[in-house]
């Protein structure tokens, strides 16, 4: 037995490793066909936006035409897009030094309460702790009273993965396609860490599918809605 | 089977202008009529086009389709005509038009009082009015899309003299 541990050599010290600067590119991650996956949240979501006549919308994943037809056109939504983590990866690539909470807080030019609907879609799953605070915190300012939330929570280890692109097939399904670059996805959180991140929203409802994706909607109660 | 005769097959283009046209023979007047058909649809569908190595800085106002491939800063308006910026085209501009398609880059808003089309490895950042807006998968797109319904949306009592259709549309938005 000691023999064994002698081969494998010396307890290793932590600190005498050198850290590298920038995090390395995991491998790509072999390209996946298309795959509808149910989803039993945004029927909620969609009829919350329905309770007001011409809701505001923000997306917070890649831009898709057939989302925009469908809330546009549907639900006359006006849609904020802009693809969050594209915009978190071109900032990292460009400022390996970090920064990019401080960033990610200058990515919400909507005022505060101005916002009915938030599609959040698996953001959060890649985003670090301090980042996704400074997310949550400024979706939180910019949500109206009654104004709801929609996420995906990975319940799964990290792994190497790309970003997500979903299309609205109907109110119980969506379309998954993966795009853009290959990213780890963070720890994932517990139940505790989604509700304490969103601490001035209210769970309105939480899905656990057999994906094993937590589908929460979030709305945010008109008692916690001054900032 | 059906193979025709290469040599008796009229070339493209050529059938408009050739000299039996403009001779006064029997088939004189059909032939007219077709030329005149044929420049007709040429003027119809007549595009401007702004080339690759060409820099427009100001404001750009046209009453006929424009492609720009080159880069335009300031203003673009063609209000009732279609504007298209080319693979290599870069706008830095407010634009107003009847219908706009991006294949390049666009860097400002957008007002198209009919549609707004986003192609493949268009970039748009900006904020888009339109009643209806398609976006190709590829396309990227940062900014605000507001797609009016026109059965709803209710027609202000414009002054004398002040344009009635498509007012309502021609108040951007700030990026």
């Amino acid at each position: 037995m000691t023999g064994l541990f002698s081969r494998l050599g010396q307890k290793r010290d932590p600190a005498a490793e050198p850290v590298p600067a920038v995090r390395p590119r995991p491998v790509e991650p072999p390209a996946e066909p298309d795959a509808i996956v149910p989803t039993k949240a945004l029927r909620k979501f969609v009829s919350a936006l329905r309770a007001h006549p011409s809701p505001t919308l923000l997306d917070l994943g890649p831009v898709v035409g057939s989302n925009v037809e469908y809330f546009g056109e549907q639900f006359g939504c006006k849609m904020f897009i802009g693809d969050i983590l594209l915009q978190a990866d071109r900032f990292d690539r460009e400022h390996p030094d970090g920064g990019l909470p401080a960033f990610l807080e200058t990515c919400f030019p909507q005022e505060t309460a101005s916002v009915d609907g938030v599609l959040c879609w698996d953001v959060f799953d890649f985003l670090d702790r301090p980042s996704a605070r400074v997310v949550a915190d400024q979706l939180m300012r910019v949500l109206k009273a009654d104004g709801a939330l929609f996420g995906f929570f990975s319940t799964e280890p990290p792994v190497a993965t790309r970003f997500s692109k979903f299309a609205v097939v109907d109110e119980g399904s969506l379309r998954h396609r993966w795009y853009g670059p290959a990213r780890v996805r963070q720890a994932m959180m517990q139940n505790r860490d989604i509700i304490t991140l969103f601490e001035r929203l209210r769970v309105s409802d939480s899905f656990l599918l057999q994906s094993k994706v937590r589908e929460i909607l979030f709305r945010k109660p008109a008692y916690l809605a001054s900032p | 089977m059906w193979k025709r005769d290469a040599n008796v097959r009229p070339e493209p283009g050529r059938e408009p202008t050739g000299p039996a046209a403009s001779t006064g023979t029997a088939g004189a007047p059909a032939a007219h009529g077709s030329e005149v058909e044929g420049r007709r649809q040429m003027e119809a569908k007549e595009v401007v086009n702004i080339g690759k190595s060409v820099v427009i800085k100001g404001e750009l106002n046209g009453s006929e389709d424009l492609t720009v491939e080159g880069s335009v800063e300031g203003k673009v308006e063609l209000k009732q005509h279609v504007l298209t910026v080319g693979p290599h085209g870069r706008l830095h501009a407010e634009v107003f038009a009847k219908v706009v398609v991006v294949l390049g880059q666009v860097v400002g808003n957008i007002t198209a009082s009919e549609k707004v089309d986003i192609r493949d490895k268009g970039v748009v950042e900006g904020n888009i009015v339109a009643p209806r807006i398609s976006i190709a998968d590829g396309a990227q797109f940062r900014g605000s899309v507001d797609m009016q319904r026109r059965a709803e949306t209710p027609k202000p009592e414009a002054p004398a003299g002040a344009p009635a259709a498509g007012a309502a549309l021609t108040s951007p938005t700030k990026p």
